[in-house]
């Protein structure tokens, strides 16, 4: 029976279900309440687990390295700042191959200062060699964090469980938790082959030289990109015992006619749902969801965009100086195909920014518009700028006009 | 060293699972019938004389195999480990520069969790330790890990060529704190790291020196069996960054404790429990004149006279506090038993 919990609650409860051994966090908006809920389910003995109360991220992250490493299943959560403190410690686990779940709790980076949505903090260590699921909604965030506990020992790579900051952390949804004896069944026990042992002495985090370097990220490399296959597998098997998928690598919704796509990662999702459902007039759009970005799934991309003419990608990122990240990865994948869509990409929902229904006939009406650069920030309001930063907003490709009689 | 293939970063001391070498040598049972357990294996790539390295071996010797060991940055880390080749004969884990409290307290949390009888050490540098990494090691005592975290202290950064360091003494020479017509080297004081790790409710803080390893030893055992945080500083002579002969690494490290200008005590709580005496104390220029970092001292002008009272009264005022004009025991007395030890006095 579903019940009514916040989304930061029914994350926390479901790392609980996967028996962690380990839990180490430092408390960072929007996260925090996920970290706070592990803690009093430690502290009323509901769950059986060494929580480790660090004092800063990079330790946090630092100690479920350690965790893992010596044998332990190990959870940690954070946002914004806290992600980009453990940074340096991300990278280290994703290279040692140690396997461990993160939730992110996707927050924008300072400065200025916000602690609000976006999802510039998970897209800044999208190159740290970790797997990264992005949620669309708490059901799925619960759902994909057990599958990400198998995932992780299945691959011996670390999963970053992306939820946006507030949209979901802190919002309340009926959420059907799993039986014990379900995920039970769905994860087996943690067993992590080169875990630290006394009898049977590894040596972990060697120094490589130029003879080896280049073949050690060609195995990374390597593992992530097969990773795919255990990411639609836990998907599926966790479907076949529940009945929820949430669309292994990508999720496409929508007619096999439409011309024109969306592709956007993370709550934003549902907002384009409902838009299209109140709109029917509108030309067809076939939804993209991004659920993996990392491993990219450059190939399922190309599949989902047949018979598309434009896609739209709304990104709550960017990279300045330089334009969208998803949007110029999309690109990347989609070059060379014949027939491929015309692609447009805009930034929106940056610091918590509203991305309200109308985003998505703003999006339709970009898809739609004869000409088009292939990225702009969407929603700037030019008045509030001095004159110097008052730029056209979207560049070449101008967005198109609200239609202020339907803005919401 | 041995050497094998297994993933990247990973040496494995063999790659059958089962303790047995290809040779049909079963590691296990050779492990158990030596008479001192060496968990730090010869061939790897220190200087000659480097005392880190025999530090090491030294702790190593004592603490006994069931150990897991969480190593910094630093040239310990450096030398020992050329893949696919480790000089570890315990299992030894290396993140980064400046997490080894964060590692090792994450690393005896999974042992605790799991059941399971293992001593955990954390080894750092002195930049590992003063600088960069003291914020988690001060977390990992806050939060009573058990764990023994080894300083080894050659007092300054060496595995990136001789920078100064907190721990980097007053006036010594370092590539950053060079000595000119303007400066006399570092104008800064040795951070006191012992009486900041002891001021944590700190159950066992001590210094060690590797002139003196039955000493050592013995504080590593003592160190093992207290269930919680201790702290070792191991004054670590480094002669490729002090300038000196790699075979006068012993005489070097035995000045600075005759001269008083490095004490080796041992505290409790914070409370000083016991000081190795200085029988005859000698004057700083002894332990200075045989390093290069300090040549720049011995120099007739007035600033250079100034610096070497300076340093002289430095050691002179660590003899007062810690009480260490004594008549006791010869320090260098050898006299101790070097048994195997098990995992510490919880799993005894
Ligand atoms: C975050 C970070 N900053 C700087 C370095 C470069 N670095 C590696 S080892 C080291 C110095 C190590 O000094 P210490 O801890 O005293 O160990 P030693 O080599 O002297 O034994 C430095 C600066 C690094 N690896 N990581
Ligand atoms: S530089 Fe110093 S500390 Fe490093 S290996 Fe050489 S002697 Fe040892
Ligand atoms: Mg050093």
């Amino acid at each position: 029976m579903p019940q009514a919990l916040e989304g930061s609650q029914a994350i926390a409860r479901a790392v609980a279900l996967c028996r962690p051994q380990v839990v180490a966090a430092y408390p960072i908006t929007p996260q925090t309440h996920i970290v706070e809920n592990i803690a009093k389910l430690v502290a009323d003995g509901a769950l059986e687990c060494e929580y480790v109360s660090v004092e800063s991220e990079h330790s946090a992250a630092s100690v479920v390295l350690g965790a893992a490493a010596a044998g332990a299943r190990a959870y940690t959560a954070s946002a914004s700042q806290g992600i980009l403190l453990m940074g340096e410690v991300l990278y280290n686990i994703a290279g040692l191959r140690i396997p461990l779940v993160l939730t992110c709790a996707n927050r924008a980076l300072s400065a200025p200062l916000s602690i609000w949505n976006d999802q510039q903090d998970s897209m800044a260590v999208r190159d740290a060699g970790w797997i990264q699921l992005y949620c669309a909604g708490n059901q799925e965030a619960v759902d994909t964090t057990i599958q990400a506990f198998r995932i992780t020992q299945e691959t011996e790579l670390p999963v970053m469980v992306c939820v946006d900051g507030f949209t979901l952390t802190h919002t309340l949804e009926p959420i059907e938790l799993p039986s014990q004896e379900d995920v039970d069944r769905f994860l087996p026990p943690f067993r992590f082959a080169r875990a630290l042992d006394p009898a049977q002495p590894l040596s972990l985090g060697t120094l490589v030289s130029p003879d080896w370097f280049t073949e050690a990220r060609h195995s990374q490399h390597g593992a992530l990109l097969a990773a795919a296959a255990n990411i639609e597998a836990a998907d599926a098997d966790w479907a076949a015992l529940t009945g929820r998928a949430w669309g292994g690598l990508l999720e496409v919704d929508g007619p096999a006619a439409a011309r024109i796509g969306i592709l956007t990662l993370g709550s934003i999702s549902g907002t384009l749902q409902d838009a299209r459902a109140a709109w029917p007039d509108l030309p067809p759009v076939r939804l993209l969801r991004l659920r993996a970005f990392r491993p990219f799934p450059a190939a399922a991309l190309r599949a989902a965009c047949e018979g598309l003419e434009t896609l739209v990608v709304l990104e709550r990122a960017l990279s300045p100086g330089g334009g969208g990240i998803v949007t110029a990865e999309l690109c990347a994948a989609l070059y060379g195909l014949d027939a491929a869509p015309a692609v447009r990409g805009f930034a929106v929902g940056l610091g918590g920014r509203d991305v309200p229904l109308e985003t998505y006939r703003r999006a339709v009406a970009a898809a739609l518009a004869p000409e088009g650069g292939e990225f702009a920030v969407l929603d700037v309001d030019l008045d509030k700028l001095p004159e110097a930063d008052r730029y056209p907003e979207a560049g070449p490709c101008a967005a198109p006009p609200v239609d202020s009689e339907s803005s919401r | 060293m041995c050497g094998a293939a297994g993933r990247f970063g990973v040496f494995a001391m063999n790659e059958s699972g089962n303790g047995t070498q290809p040779g049909g040598v079963d590691l296990d049972a050779l492990r158990r019938r030596q008479p001192r357990f060496q968990g730090l294996d010869g061939g790897h790539r220190a200087c000659l004389g480097c005392a880190q390295a025999l530090a090491a071996r030294l702790v190593l010797e004592a603490a006994g195999p069931d150990v897991a060991v969480a190593n910094a940055t630093g040239c310990l880390e450096v030398f020992t480990t050329p893949w696919p080749e480790s000089a570890w004969r315990v299992p030894w884990l290396h993140s980064l520069f400046e997490n080894a409290g964060a590692v090792a307290s994450g690393m005896e949390t999974a042992f605790k969790a799991q059941g399971r009888a293992v001593k955990v050490l954390a080894f750092a540098g002195d930049g590992g330790t003063f600088d960069i990494g003291f914020q988690s090691l001060s977390g990992m005592i806050e939060r009573h890990h058990d764990v023994l975290y080894v300083c080894y202290d050659n007092e300054a950064y060496m595995n990136t060529g001789v920078q100064r360091s907190s721990s980097t003494p007053h006036a010594a020479a370092t590539t950053t704190s060079p000595a000119g017509r303007e400066r006399l080297g570092k104008r800064h004081l040795k951070k006191d790291i012992l009486s900041i790790v002891a001021a944590h409710h700190m159950p066992y803080a001590a210094t060690a020196s590797v002139a003196y390893p039955s000493d050592l030893r013995k504080k590593v055992r003592r160190a093992v069996a207290v269930e919680g945080p201790t702290f070792l500083l191991i004054h670590s002579p480094c002669p490729l960054g002090w300038g000196h002969d790699g075979a006068k690494s012993i005489e070097v490290a035995r000045l600075a404790i005759e001269t008083g200008l490095v004490p080796l005590i041992e505290l409790e709580r914070g409370e000083l429990i016991g000081a190795m005496p200085i029988r005859e104390a000698r004057p700083v220029t002894d332990y200075l004149k045989a390093q290069a970092r300090f040549r720049h001292l011995f120099v007739d002008t007035p600033q250079a006279h100034r610096e070497l009272e300076h340093l002289q009264a430095l050691a002179d005022h660590n003899i007062e506090i810690y009480g260490l004009r004594g008549t006791g025991p010869d320090p260098r007395d050898t006299a101790s038993a070097d048994t195997v030890r098990r995992g510490g006095a919880r799993w005894a």
